[in-house]
């Protein structure tokens, strides 16, 4: 793949002061990421909720400031930047919330919300009444929506105004945070075909947050997983999918419930304990859950290596089809 | 003996519009010590019906017709409100969505599970004893400690896992659980429901459960009734709904789930068409306006058909099975 980054996020940290007066304390939420987002590409964060990747997105849209690294869009450091001249950026940056009715005013119609990025970038000498119309028609809904308020649409309705107002200015790249969370499958197909379908006509990338891995396996040329704030995982989606190295995305892609009933599931499961990001392991952080942990794993953290575009974190990567040693165990006896 | 049985339910909605037709002669049953799971759209009355059933529809909307009859005896239809909240919490218990809505967040997450066994004659001791080993059960780490701390402290799944302690404390009949395990990733969503199993038999209690993952529904679920515009177009057991669905938008519902196309595609499969306006419902079948299996008889009101087993569709061809386009 041509390598032309238009994000480039290099070693962020996002830490929160935590405890009361006197106690100074801080949990690092994103604790030393990188990643690139190449144009037109569609890049994905898989992680259980808490490990960072809502953080990490509000950190690459400047909506939350990061403690260290450095975060570069269309070549330009854009972590250093005020409120004030980040906005310009935020136009070629756009961002899909999670909740799909709670981030449209309530109080606004569909017109107004779609047209609100114009007003707010103070872009004038556009009828804003055809500029609804063409963004409404863009998402597959019919221009006489634009009248309507958020509680008169249905929750893919809802998440289509939010896909409007997030390519109105025409941005280079969208981060959509959840943009199926709470959709129902055929809809949530809608909305994928739709990212999709935008990303090849308009050139977009996107930086899709989610859990839903099978969505992941559809969308996404690039797959980061997430755990504790860090990457433990990252590389083409198809290799890391048939072929994960790092225990976690071993077990996150054997835990995917599949819809059928009579599936016999050949699990790695996890002690369930996700250890508090006050009170980090030392060593490699996952390896108080892990299958495969050694001795070695509660002493060292291992380095990231990177191996044809594929990076894993963890002393001991996995064979293709590697099984947990208590089941291999329990299956040759 | 059937937990809950819900017998040709009708619930409105009066509207500046009109009247607005949210349920329409819905049927089905949890029975004793089974998990139902409940599959459909958003809007196909989903809530309406969870509302109905606990009393709580807002003031414009009525149960006009039907009974909801909860352990043999109690009508939640006509129900005096203060029968209704005795059976709500102890009896009947809820997690919803967004746990934040079932948490107080000026509350120490302890109080609030001290709170909730106001009615219990145990000490304050073994309240306390009783949160803690509720969230140990939810896997809450370090649960003693959990007990001084406030919501927002806690991680979206672990709140989910505090607000499925708190169901739970009181050991339920019927646990109705909203699409409770929407935010946790795939291994804690499947902790979660093995949890939920788990529980459930502990505590012998049945379980209503609704969700848009049909993962997650043939996982964890013994029967399944799918909703379509406020009706019920199929119920069975887990096994005749996925491999034998009848009628044609379970069959579409089913082929829309990405993880049943094993080839990576750009293009996923969608139904087209809008759920028709609840406040002029087609006198005839409901999904006649998406259907590919459509014939003029659908403009007449289709018949639940009873395919055997406890397998019910409403629809005219449901004798045969319905194409699902998706080798298995």
């Amino acid at each position: 793949m041509s390598s032309d980054p238009i994000l480039k996020v290099e070693d962020v940290q996002v830490s929160f002061p935590v405890g009361g007066l006197g106690r100074k304390n801080a949990i690092l939420g994103v604790a030393g990421v990188s990643f690139e987002v190449n144009r037109g590409e569609t890049f994905a964060l898989v992680g259980e909720s808490g490990s960072g990747k809502t953080t990490l997105a509000r950190a690459a849209n400047g909506l939350q400031e990061i403690s260290a690294g450095a975060i570069t869009f269309e070549d330009q450091r854009i972590d250093t930047l005020d409120r004030k001249a980040m906005k310009p950026v935020r136009k070629r940056m756009s961002m899909m919330f999670q909740d799909p009715v709670g981030s449209l005013s309530p109080r606004m119609t569909v017109g107004d919300l779609v047209t609100e990025p114009f007003r707010i970038h103070g872009i004038e000498g556009r009828n804003l009444r055809e500029e609804a119309a063409r963004l409404l028609t863009l998402v597959g809904l019919p221009t006489s929506f634009a009248s309507r308020f958020p509680h008169q649409l249905s929750g893919g309705q809802a998440r289509r105004v939010g896909v409007a107002r997030a390519i109105a200015l025409d941005p280079a790249l969208i981060i959509a945070d959840e943009p199926t969370a709470g959709l129902d499958v055929s809809v949530q197909g809608e909305v994928l075909n739709l990212l999709n379908d935008l990303r090849e006509r308009l050139g977009l990338a996107m930086v899709i947050i989610t859990h839903n891995l099978h969505v992941v396996h559809h969308v996404a040329d690039r797959t980061a997983v997430m755990y504790l704030g860090r990457f433990v995982e990252a590389g083409d989606t198809e290799e890391v999918f048939s072929a994960p190295q790092h225990p976690y995305t071993a077990a996150l892609l054997s835990a995917n419930p599949e819809p059928d009933p009579d599936k016999t599931h050949d699990r790695i499961t996890l002690p369930a304990e996700v250890p508090s990001l006050l009170a980090r392991p030392a060593g490699c952080e996952f390896h108080t859950r892990c299958p495969w942990a050694q001795s070695r794993c509660s002493m060292d953290a291992p380095e990231r290596q990177v191996t044809n575009g594929r990076a894993v974190a963890c002393h001991f990567p996995l064979e293709p089809g590697a099984r947990p040693p208590e089941i291999v165990e329990k299956a040759a006896s | 003996m059937t937990t809950l049985r819900i017998d040709n339910l009708n619930v409105t909605f009066s509207t500046e519009a009109g009247p607005l037709h949210a349920l329409k002669n819905v049927s089905f049953d949890v029975p004793e010590n089974r998990i139902v799971g409940i599959v459909g759209e958003s809007g196909c009355g989903k809530s309406t019906l969870i509302n109905a059933i606990l009393g709580l529809l807002a003031d414009n909307g009525s149960v006009d017709g039907g009974s909801i009859l909860f352990e043999g005896q109690d009508e939640l239809t006509t129900l005096p409100p203060s029968r209704m909240r005795d059976l709500r919490g102890p009896r009947i218990a809820t997690v919803f969505q967004d746990p934040m809505g079932a948490l107080n967040p000026v509350i120490s997450v302890g109080k609030q599970m001290l709170n909730i066994q106001y009615r219990s004659p145990l000490s304050k001791e073994e309240k306390l004893n009783r949160a803690v080993e509720m969230l140990e059960l939810v896997r809450i780490p370090d649960a003693r400690a959990a007990l001084v701390r406030y919501p927002h402290q806690f991680s979206g799944g672990m709140k989910q896992r505090i607000a499925i302690a708190m169901a739970l404390m009181m050991e339920p009949a019927l646990l109705i659980a909203d699409e409770p395990t929407t935010a946790l990733d795939a291994t804690l969503e499947v902790t979660t429901i093995e949890l939920l199993k788990d529980l459930q038999q502990k505590i012998g209690c049945s379980v209503m459960f609704i969700s848009h993952h049909l993962g997650v529904i043939a996982e964890l679920c013994d029967d399944v009734v799918v909703m379509y515009a406020g009706e019920v177009v199929e119920r069975g057991t887990v096994r005749q709904i996925f491999q034998d669905p009848r009628h044609p938008y379970t069959a579409r519902l089913l082929e829309c789930d990405p993880a049943r196309q094993s080839e990576r595609t750009r293009n996923l499969p969608t139904i087209p068409g809008e759920i028709p306006d609840l406040r002029a419902r087609p006198t005839g079948c409901i999904f006649a306006n998406r259907c590919d299996r459509v014939s003029d008889a659908c403009s007449a009101p289709p018949p639940d058909k009873d395919i055997g087993g406890g397998h019910i569709a409403r629809c005219f061809v449901a004798d045969t099975p319905a194409e699902t386009g998706v080798t298995a």
